[in-house]
């Protein structure tokens, strides 16, 4: 590791008492031309200084879209954010000029894509994709922001990275690639990092390898990082604290520890449980019966009612209200006490 | 780079020897008497029978003699020697004087095409679905159908004859001004395809995940369009435009045909009429050349603006 790099934020950004991202009661919406699709509805969540968010959910959730909303970069239309807001350090994003955001992207907060063989560009040279940040966003000269771009790749561990730097994306390897994603979202030293589903398009080894390189880098950094996933197994090593989507909404918000030993809602259950165990042998996988809503169509009540072992009519009827559990727990569910109890027998 | 584009000469001699092959054969395998083709409607003496027998080799008969002859014309091609039209002119000669005619028809032609096609390709690939990107469809959909045999005598009759802003035929040295209306009326087709590509193409790079990755990186939307998506949008154009360079340079032979422009397809056009096999022959290997170098020229363009051809 260069130590030169290395220039961790202190995490006092945050002004007192507030926290460093918070999205309060985001709502979007998709308007297309067969209907308006309702992708978020409702979505809060906090981010400190120097802690690790997991989003959690299937494809379809609004885990992406909900970090595409922090960044600015949603593609309207289709996308409309209807309310809500995206505080960062303590000012809305979303009540801001379209100059002002877009200095909030990469210097403040920066993303990195799940698939980084498309989400860089492949007619330029990842060097100079990485030093353009660089010279566009700092004024840097080309020289110096090709030194820095090497410093770098030396810091997400691309080994050569010197004489690598003129090589396109396509002539790298899967991880290596995602890694160059990394030093490219690394470039202006952001205090939060939200990535995206960073080690889905990667084998299994590569994407152990990616998770520690992330984690260290957050670590050593002082970043705060959201990290959005569908993959239980990769959350659990690196995040403080998980929101679970479903349908838009987050059904449940827990520490890692709780939320692992005991899920306090069905959809959690549901999804801890359709992990394959290797000591349980011989058994049908547990699933979660049925499918992810239709997002122009979501069931009445609660989205989660069609599918859920608990159901009752109250389900169908009341939307369910954030239940506190303690311990900054929360569970969209009408019977999250029961479903906690079931899950700590 | 080097390798790609030895590979690619190597391919442009195999083609060379194909097309010119196929294309002697057509002319000439299927004449069954080339020398009173030659005389037309006049009898041939046995004197004179028997000297155009000998000084074209047709004493030699079947597959073999063809390809005696052909190798015989190939030997004086790659010499520079193209031979003489049967009218008696060095074809040579003929080519020289209608070739920079040609050349500079197309390169109007083809400024026509990028100065307008590609502009509006891309602002109508920005503004998609808006007024301008429809009416640009409605125009070009209406420049595509419309064929050249009609478009260009309307353009002449109206812009030519009627209202008089331009010349309405070109005649034996014609300038710039005078190839203009017909440079316009060639380029029209081309315009109209590098529009609707550019615009197609544009639209799709401007949804694509690397411009999300722009945008996240804190860029200008006036940069993320003018070097990230242009770059990108622009390899199919280059390629198009390339192919499209090669076929103007070919002569136009409707084009040239109503505006009377002595080049390279007015020619060809004669020689066809008149059943000229060795002009059509000697024209016809030399567009083969220009059309394959042309296409050399925008398989290297292709390799430089995309690294991922390069390394196939």
């Amino acid at each position: 590791m260069t130590d030169a790099v290395v220039q961790p934020t202190p995490a006092s950004a945050t002004p007192e008492g507030g926290h460093l991202l918070e999205v309060r009661d985001l709502h979007v919406e998709f308007r297309t031309n067969e209907g308006v699709a309702k992708v978020i509805n409702g979505v809060s969540y906090h981010l400190d200084a120097g802690e690790t968010l997991a989003v959690l959910g299937e494809s379809g959730s609004g885990k992406s879209v909900t970090a595409q909303a922090i960044m600015g970069i949603l593609d309207t239309p289709p996308a409309h954010v209807r309310s809500g807001q995206i505080l960062y350090q303590g000012r809305d994003l979303l009540s801001q000029s379209e100059e002002q955001r877009r200095q909030v992207r990469g210097k403040e907060i920066a993303m990195i894509f799940q698939d980084a063989l498309s989400a860089l560009n492949p007619v330029f040279p990842v060097g100079w994709q990485i030093a353009e940040t660089l010279r566009k966003r700092e004024g840097m000269s080309r020289a110096d922001a090709r030194k820095r771009a090497i410093e770098l790749m030396d810091l997400v561990k691309i080994p050569a990275a010197e004489r690598r730097i003129g090589d396109y994306p396509h002539q790298f390897s899967g991880g290596m690639r995602q890694r160059v994603m990394i030093a490219m979202a690394l470039a202006l030293n952001p205090k939060v990092l939200i990535a995206d589903e960073p080690t889905t398009a990667l084998d299994v080894t590569v994407q152990a390898q990616i998770m520690d390189l992330l984690a260290d880098l957050r670590r050593e950094l002082g970043m705060a990082m959201i990290l959005i996933t569908h993959d239980l197994g990769v959350v659990a090593g690196v995040a403080d604290r998980i929101a679970v989507m479903y349908a838009g909404r987050i059904v449940e918000h827990a520490d890692v520890r709780s939320l692992y030993r005991a899920p306090a809602h069905p959809y959690t259950k549901g999804l801890l449980e359709s992990i394959p165990r290797l000591d349980v042998k011989g058994q049908e996988l547990a699933t979660i019966k049925g499918l992810p809503p239709n997002l122009m169509r979501i069931p009445s009540g609660c989205p989660f009612h069609p599918r859920c072992p608990y159901v009752q009519q109250v389900c169908v009827d009341v939307v369910p209200h954030s239940l506190v559990l303690g311990d900054g727990r929360t569970s969209e569910c009408h019977f999250a006490q029961e479903v906690l109890d079931d899950s700590a027998r | 780079m080097f390798r790609y584009i030895l590979r690619r000469l190597l391919q442009m001699v195999l083609a060379f020897f194909g097309t010119t092959l196929i294309v002697y054969a057509l002319m000439f395998a299927g004449q069954g008497d080339p020398i009173q083709a030659l005389a037309g409607e006049r009898p041939v003496t046995a004197a004179q029978r028997a000297y155009l027998t000998e000084k074209y080799h047709l004493d030699a008969t079947g597959v073999g003699g063809f390809f005696y002859r052909y190798f015989d014309y190939i030997r004086s091609l790659l010499q520079g020697d193209l031979g003489q039209s049967l009218t008696g002119r060095k074809i040579g000669e003929i080519l020289q004087q209608a070739w920079p005619v040609t050349v500079k028809l197309a390169l109007i032609a083809l400024a026509v095409a990028v100065i307008f096609g590609v502009t509006a390709g891309v602002i109508a690939g920005i503004r998609r679905a808006g007024i301008f990107d429809n009416s640009t469809l409605v125009l070009t959909l209406l420049v595509l159908g419309i064929p050249t045999i009609v478009l260009a005598p309307l353009a002449q009759f109206f812009l030519g004859v009627k209202w008089q802003l331009f010349p309405p035929t070109a005649g034996a040295e014609p300038d710039f001004y005078a190839l203009l209306l017909p440079g316009i009326v060639l380029g029209s087709l081309s315009l109209a395809t590098a529009l609707r590509l550019t615009r197609t193409s544009v639209a799709e790079n401007l949804r694509s995940d690397y411009v999300r990755t722009a945008r996240s990186k804190g860029l200008l939307k006036r940069r993320i369009v003018s070097v990230h998506v242009l770059r990108n949008s622009l390899i199919p154009v280059v390629t198009f435009l390339g192919v499209e360079l090669g076929n103007l340079m070919s002569g136009a032979i409707i084009t040239e045909g109503v505006f009377n422009i002595p080049g390279v397809g007015f020619n060809l056009f004669r020689g066809i009429r008149t059943e000229d096999g060795p002009l059509v022959v000697g024209i016809v290997s030399v567009l083969v050349v220009v059309y394959l170098v042309s296409n050399l020229v925008v398989d290297v363009l292709y390799a430089v603006l995309d690294p991922r051809i390069r390394y196939e």
